[in-house]
């Protein structure tokens, strides 16, 4: 286990840098929402990001990908958080390959994961029913009949949710609210009957949509995983989904950070470089010992995540609390330190706060992955 | 040469049968070893330990061979460490020699030097104490007025110093003095190094908001120091003495460590431990604000630990103590004060208590709980305060400029 990043991660980082700083500056992201781009983000920038091979980065090679394990997710999420640049990579395959490649039959595996690893298949993870995130509070029902299920309810926040070709719907089969037993998983496709998609508007720009199934008839053969035991996958695909994204805030408040050191460096007042007086300087250096803090605590969980694989839970909620907690700060600091230009939409940080506050919340936020590491810490 | 797992075998063989079962268990602190002329040792064991231990140099691993050192290179000093680690050896020596001066020395002394002092060093025979801060000088410690003048072959020593650590333990003292009183304030600075047995030399314990404490002022009268005492360049002690306090900040940072969770079961010596205990709760901790601010602590206290670990891998991928040291040495000592405050909510007024001689209203453990808390106010204080800390970050990290006026003014 180490806490340095390898030589292929920094070669993968380096490459990644330049991809997005060529390809997919926040420009990118202000064009998707200026042009209301249906999709939300680019179609043509995801399949030079499928040649670069992230999207089989973590898909085993059996399956068409490259397996190179999530550490190479982890270097380039931190580089598309930099850049905040709209792709498939989490809801697709983060969140949806890693719950295929962990609860899917053989027979899933190789029909879905190898079309992932070649870019021609987008997921999403119907998971939220409400504004807070609550993995067994699952009342989105899934009734036997004959050979398969109905699916009814609804879902909020679904990440990706109106591009998707496929989602995979948390569902209820038995038990009662809040219950981890008895929540099943299905793959549904988005052309299914009595299935509505509808796109939300965020502050972000960035795509979620709201999720209806009425009477969403299914087979058997639609069932992910064992029947009512979903939530083991799904606990485990979330902590994987809330590891990368991290990763990703990792990079969006790296960013906020330098071009606010840069800034401070530039902007001149009352004679001298704002960045000279003392109130700006000692709030510089507390953002970047967090921000060290919060590197390590990524790094710690993707060794995690390609290593022992023990601790996987509690160290995917350090590094989930601590992100969010530590970029909801550098996010406000980003506008404040910048003065009035940061509250103008022709400047780029004001996005990084818009992103901040979804990222934040999104798979938990760090109330809620505090309760969940002293619940796991037994007290 | 032996190959990495060559040398983790006969290490590991070594320890084996070197390291006493003993010293294989958690070490209280009247057990530390500091070592020097009237080193006390509370368990025999401690002594065989250290004397094995010095005997290989691995007291000081990395110290060149020639100086008695351990000669070992960065991947080899791993190996030990983890395989000290994996037995739960204790610390053979702690000395100020091995974390602050000796570094310092092998990189300014002369050859003379070196070899008449890392050696003892490395077996732990002289105990260091450092004379640094002085009564007018705390932050602005090149502010410094402790004189010393040529006199013959001799520095003569006029001055004091505060915040000696063991002074009164020590035997001997390296010190920051002002050779050259005309020179900006950073510019007439040496580094002495003198036995605090020499004529004229005295110490005073302080006593803390929290009781005794290790702490001396110490006072020069007219002492008289070999000039061939003094490392480095005569008046360019500054440099050494940055570097110092670079080795310092990096001991210091460790204080954050203790507070690591290392498995997942609840420990009842731990801060939620107590807390639950206190107030009779059983699987879950009942104040809920209390609940989420220990765990963001905790939580901090992990990333923390991942830093240090960080730190550790890059300084061996490079070299030596880098910027993050003051990083470290700042959140470190922050955890810490944080650890303690969570204490005294975890167990309420029984973590107020001052005394028990005529009752038994507070444990033992509870009025530690209290000293500690108090003490613990000086961790962002001692070893360049939290301010300091963030100045040195913000400039030597980030690049941030001076204020214009404040690098023009000269002078002490």
């Amino acid at each position: 286990m180490s806490m340095v990043l390898n030589e292929d991660q920094v070669m993968l980082k380096d490459s990644a840098r330049d991809f997005c700083q060529a390809n997919a500056p926040v420009k990118e992201l202000r064009r998707v929402r200026d042009s209301q781009d249906p999709d939300g983000f680019s179609r043509d920038l995801w399949q030079q990001m499928v040649a670069l091979g992230w999207a089989g980065m973590t898909i085993p090679e059996e399956y068409g990908g490259f397996g190179f394990g999530y550490g190479g997710l982890e270097v380039v999420l931190e580089e598309t958080g930099r850049n905040l640049v709209p792709s498939p990579l989490v809801a697709t395959v983060l969140l949806c390959a890693t719950a295929i490649n962990l609860g899917g039959s053989q027979a899933q595996k190789s029909v879905l994961l190898p079309s992932i690893a070649a870019g021609e298949l987008l997921m999403a993870l119907a998971l939220e029913e409400t504004a807070f995130h609550h993995p067994t509070r699952i009342a989105c029902s899934a009734e036997r009949q004959g050979a398969g299920f109905v699916l009814n309810g609804q879902k909020t926040f679904v990440l990706d949710g109106q591009v998707a070709d496929k989602l995979i719907i948390v569902a209820r089969t038995s038990g009662a609210r809040d219950d981890a037993d008895g929540i099943s998983l299905f793959l549904v496709g988005r052309e299914a009957q009595g299935l509505s998609v509808l796109r939300s508007e965020m502050v972000d720009s960035r795509n979620v949509a709201n999720v209806q199934l009425h009477n969403v008839q299914v087979g058997e053969e639609a069932l992910l995983g064992e029947l009512g035991k979903g939530f083991e996958i799904l606990e485990k695909t979330l902590d994987v989904g809330r590891i990368g994204v991290a990763a990703e805030m990792l990079g969006n408040a790296q960013e906020v950070f330098d071009r606010v050191i840069d800034y401070l460096k530039q902007r001149e007042q009352f004679g001298v470089l704002i960045g000279a007086f003392q109130g700006l300087q000692h709030r510089a250096a507390t953002m970047y010992s967090e921000l060290e803090l919060c590197r390590s605590a990524v790094r710690r969980a993707f060794a995690e995540l390609d290593g022992a694989q023990e601790d996987v839970p509690a160290l995917a909620s350090v590094a989930k609390a601590k992100l969010s907690e530590i970029l909801g700060i550098i996010s406000n600091e980003g506008v404040q330190m910048h003065g009035g230009i940061g509250m103008t939409d022709e400047f780029d940080i004001g996005f990084y706060l818009k992103r901040a506050r979804v990222v934040q919340a999104l798979l938990g936020d760090a109330a809620f992955h505090r309760d969940r590491y002293a619940g796991l810490n037994e007290f | 040469m032996q190959s990495t797992e060559e040398f983790r075998a006969s290490t590991r063989a070594w320890l084996e049968e070197n390291c006493p079962s003993s010293m294989r268990t958690p070490m209280q602190e009247d057990e530390v070893v500091w070592g020097g002329r009237n080193a006390s040792f509370e368990n025999p064991d401690s002594k065989l330990w250290l004397e094995r231990m010095a005997e290989r140099g691995w007291t000081a691993p990395i110290w060149p061979k020639e100086y008695g050192g351990g000669g070992l290179n960065k991947e080899e000093n791993l190996v030990l460490l983890q395989e000290l680690q994996r037995i739960g050896a204790r610390q053979a020596l702690n000395s100020f020699g091995i974390s602050m001066l000796g570094p310092v020395l092998l990189e300014y002394g002369t050859h003379e030097q070196k070899a008449e002092h890392i050696p003892k060093i490395v077996r732990g025979e002289i105990r260091w104490c450092q004379g640094y801060s002085e009564p007018g000088s705390g932050s602005d410690l090149a502010s410094l007025n402790t004189k010393a003048a040529l006199d013959g072959d001799h520095y003569v020593l006029n001055g004091a110093k505060v915040w000696t650590s063991y002074a009164d333990k020590a035997d001997w003292i390296f010190c920051l003095v002002r050779t050259d009183f005309e020179a900006a304030k950073h510019g007439g600075i040496s580094f002495i190094l003198f036995d605090m047995k020499t004529k004229g030399v005295s110490t005073r314990p302080i006593l803390l908001i929290s009781g005794a404490s290790p702490f001396c002022e110490t006072f020069f009268d007219d002492v008289r120091v070999p000039a061939r005492n003094l490392v480095g360049t005569l008046n360019d002690g500054w440099t050494i003495a940055k570097r110092l306090l670079q080795h310092e900040r990096t001991m210091i940072s460790g204080f954050g460590l203790s507070a690591t969770a290392s498995s997942r079961s609840l420990d009842v010596s731990s801060v939620e431990g107590r807390a639950m205990q206190a107030r009779g709760d059983t699987g879950k901790l009942s104040d809920p604000v209390l609940r989420d601010e220990i765990a963001r602590y905790k939580i901090d206290a992990e990333a923390f630990a991942f830093t240090s670990q960080r730190s550790m891998e890059e300084a061996k991928l490079n070299k030596g103590p880098n910027a993050t040291s003051s990083m470290l040495k700042n959140y470190g000592c922050e955890l810490n004060k944080r650890r303690y405050e969570l204490l005294l909510q975890a167990i309420g007024t029984q973590g107020l208590g001052w005394a028990s001689a005529n009752n038994e209203d507070f444990s033992v453990d509870e009025l530690k709980v209290t000293r500690e808390w108090l003490r613990s106010k000086g961790n962002s204080i001692e070893g360049g305060t939290a301010e300091i800390q963030l100045n040195v970050i913000a400039k030597r990290v980030l690049g941030l400029p001076d204020m214009p006026m404040l690098t023009t003014k000269k002078g002490s």
